[in-house]
């Protein structure tokens, strides 16, 4: 699953422009992650910041 | 908001502006719709843009306007220092823009042409009918409304999903996509004049940090990096941080931007029926300078000029709307962009070492003025070699 650290992020769409799923949608000042989401972890990687990570849980 | 429009125009920014500047120009009722609840902020830009370049658009006016630019310098990854003085300073050279005013005073003129523009108003869906688009769904706060439009410009950034509903894949590579952090900070010592940027594998893999000028002691002080050489513990915040410790430890930081600029190849087409795609959104910025206020400006207004001839014709077909999509990759800005992709690709390989002999021979002409264009037929002279491993835009540049 991945999780936004909203603490941390600065909203500003990095993330967005990578996601191969089109699963990520800035919405003014916070970030959406729709169910498309695959975990793949490219958007965490990119963060400038380091506000998004992927969590494994069972 | 009127539920029909000619033209919808998608963000608010210098694309979108210029769009819907140039569509109430020439006639046409245009709709800017801009999802943020203000134009303009929060930033996302180091702010810099050549004179002549801004020219082409507006005239300057200090109200946004925070430095001039006359001089440049390179710093080698060795912390050797190529100073570009251009001779003709005084004319040329570049801005630091304040975009919180430059974005809004854009958007003010495109109001004053005869837009409508409505803030706080996402576009979260487009209409489509038979695979054409036909409008968008707009949303504000809790309220939707369909707004139908001729022609939807899709200005809607770097964040941009408007063209990815439609079908079009937008998505940027890892390894092209600028991971940034800038801080604007002020008390800080500076040269008030001169754009500086630092290169090198340890200070910014794949990327560059620049310092622009803000004013007396104060800069945008920012870095980016390839979003393939990022990760925890070595982001872009890591190198930016690292880099204001040593440089500045006693700045203060007035403002926190993040971002993400792709210097990928632009969209292999950025039209479809009804539907045009322009500045970031189509990832027509410089690949090798992350410069795209130009650009987005650029193809904004093209796309309204070329928006308006179809929709006098009364043909909004992808084939129709072409005539765009080819108009600026012939232009001047199409083919530097094509030219800088091989120049980035090229300088992103090469380790520092070469970094370091390229910039120390460069650093021995004297140039007359300095354009990208200049310094890239400056490192190929310095370095004949390169002529060989760079045979294609060697001959683009003749
Ligand atoms: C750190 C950094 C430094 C940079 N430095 C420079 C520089 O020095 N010089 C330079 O020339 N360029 C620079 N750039 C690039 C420059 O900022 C962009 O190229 C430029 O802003 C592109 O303009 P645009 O209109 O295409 O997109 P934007 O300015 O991003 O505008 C897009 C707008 O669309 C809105 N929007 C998005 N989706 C929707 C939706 N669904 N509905 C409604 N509205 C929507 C957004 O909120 C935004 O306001 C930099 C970028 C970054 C991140």
């Amino acid at each position: 699953m991945l999780n936004v650290r909203r603490d941390i992020c600065g909203y500003c769409g990095c993330c967005v422009s990578v996601c191969p799923e089109g699963a990520l949608e800035l919405i003014d000042a916070y970030l959406a992650v729709d169910e498309k989401c695959t975990s793949c972890g490219i958007c965490a990687k990119v963060c400038p910041l380091g506000a998004l990570e992927v969590t494994h849980e069972k | 908001m009127k539920s029909k429009y000619d033209v919808l125009v998608v963000g608010g920014g210098p694309a979108g502006a210029l769009a819907g500047r140039t569509a109430a120009e020439k006639g046409l009722s245009v709709l800017i719709v801009e999802k943020r609840p203000a134009i303009g902020a929060p930033v996302r830009c180091a702010e810099g843009i050549g004179k002549e370049a801004l020219h082409e658009f507006i005239d300057p006016d200090p109200r946004w306007i925070s430095a001039d630019m006359t001089g440049a310098a390179i710093v080698a990854p060795d912390g050797f220092v190529m100073r570009l003085d251009s001779a003709l300073a005084g004319g040329k050279v570049g801005y630091v823009l304040d975009r919180k005013i430059f974005d809004r005073e854009l958007v003010w003129k495109a109001s004053e042409a005869g837009a409508d523009v409505a803030v706080k108003s996402r576009a979260a869906a487009p209409i489509m009918e038979n695979g054409a688009v036909k409008g968008a769904r707009i949303e504000f706060a809790g309220k939707t409304t369909d707004v139908k439009a001729d022609v939807v410009i899709a200005a809607d950034g770097v964040e941009s999903k408007f063209s990815k509903w439609c079908g079009i894949d937008t998505t940027v590579p890892v390894r092209e996509i600028m991971s940034s952090v800038q801080y604007v900070m002020t008390d800080i010592d500076i040269d008030e004049h001169a754009t500086i940027f630092y290169l090198g594998n340890d200070v910014a893999p794949e990327g560059y940090l620049w310092v622009f000028p803000k004013g007396k002691r104060s800069a945008n002080v920012g870095i980016g990096i390839s979003g393939k050489k990022s990760g925890d513990g070595h982001r872009a915040k890591d190198y930016l941080d690292r880099f204001v410790k040593k440089t500045f430890p006693d700045g203060k930081t007035i403002e926190y931007i993040p971002g993400g600029v792709s210097v990928c190849r632009p969209l292999d087409c950025t039209v479809a029926d009804g539907l045009m795609i322009t500045g970031d959104a189509a990832r027509v910025v410089d690949p090798l300078t992350g410069g795209g206020i130009y650009n987005a400006m650029y193809t904004g207004r093209l796309a309204a000029e070329v928006a308006a001839e179809c929709i006098e014709k009364g043909d909004v077909s992808k084939k129709a709307l072409m005539k765009y999509d080819r108009a600026w990759r012939e232009s001047k800005m199409g083919k530097s962009i094509e030219r800088n992709y091989h120049v980035k690709e090229y300088l992103i390989k090469q380790p520092d070492a070469k970094l370091n002999d390229i910039i120390h021979s460069v650093s021995k002409i004297d140039m007359q003025d300095f354009s990208t264009i200049t310094l890239i037929k400056e490192i190929i002279k310095a370095n004949p070699k390169l002529v060989l491993e760079l045979g294609a835009l060697a001959a683009s540049l003749r």
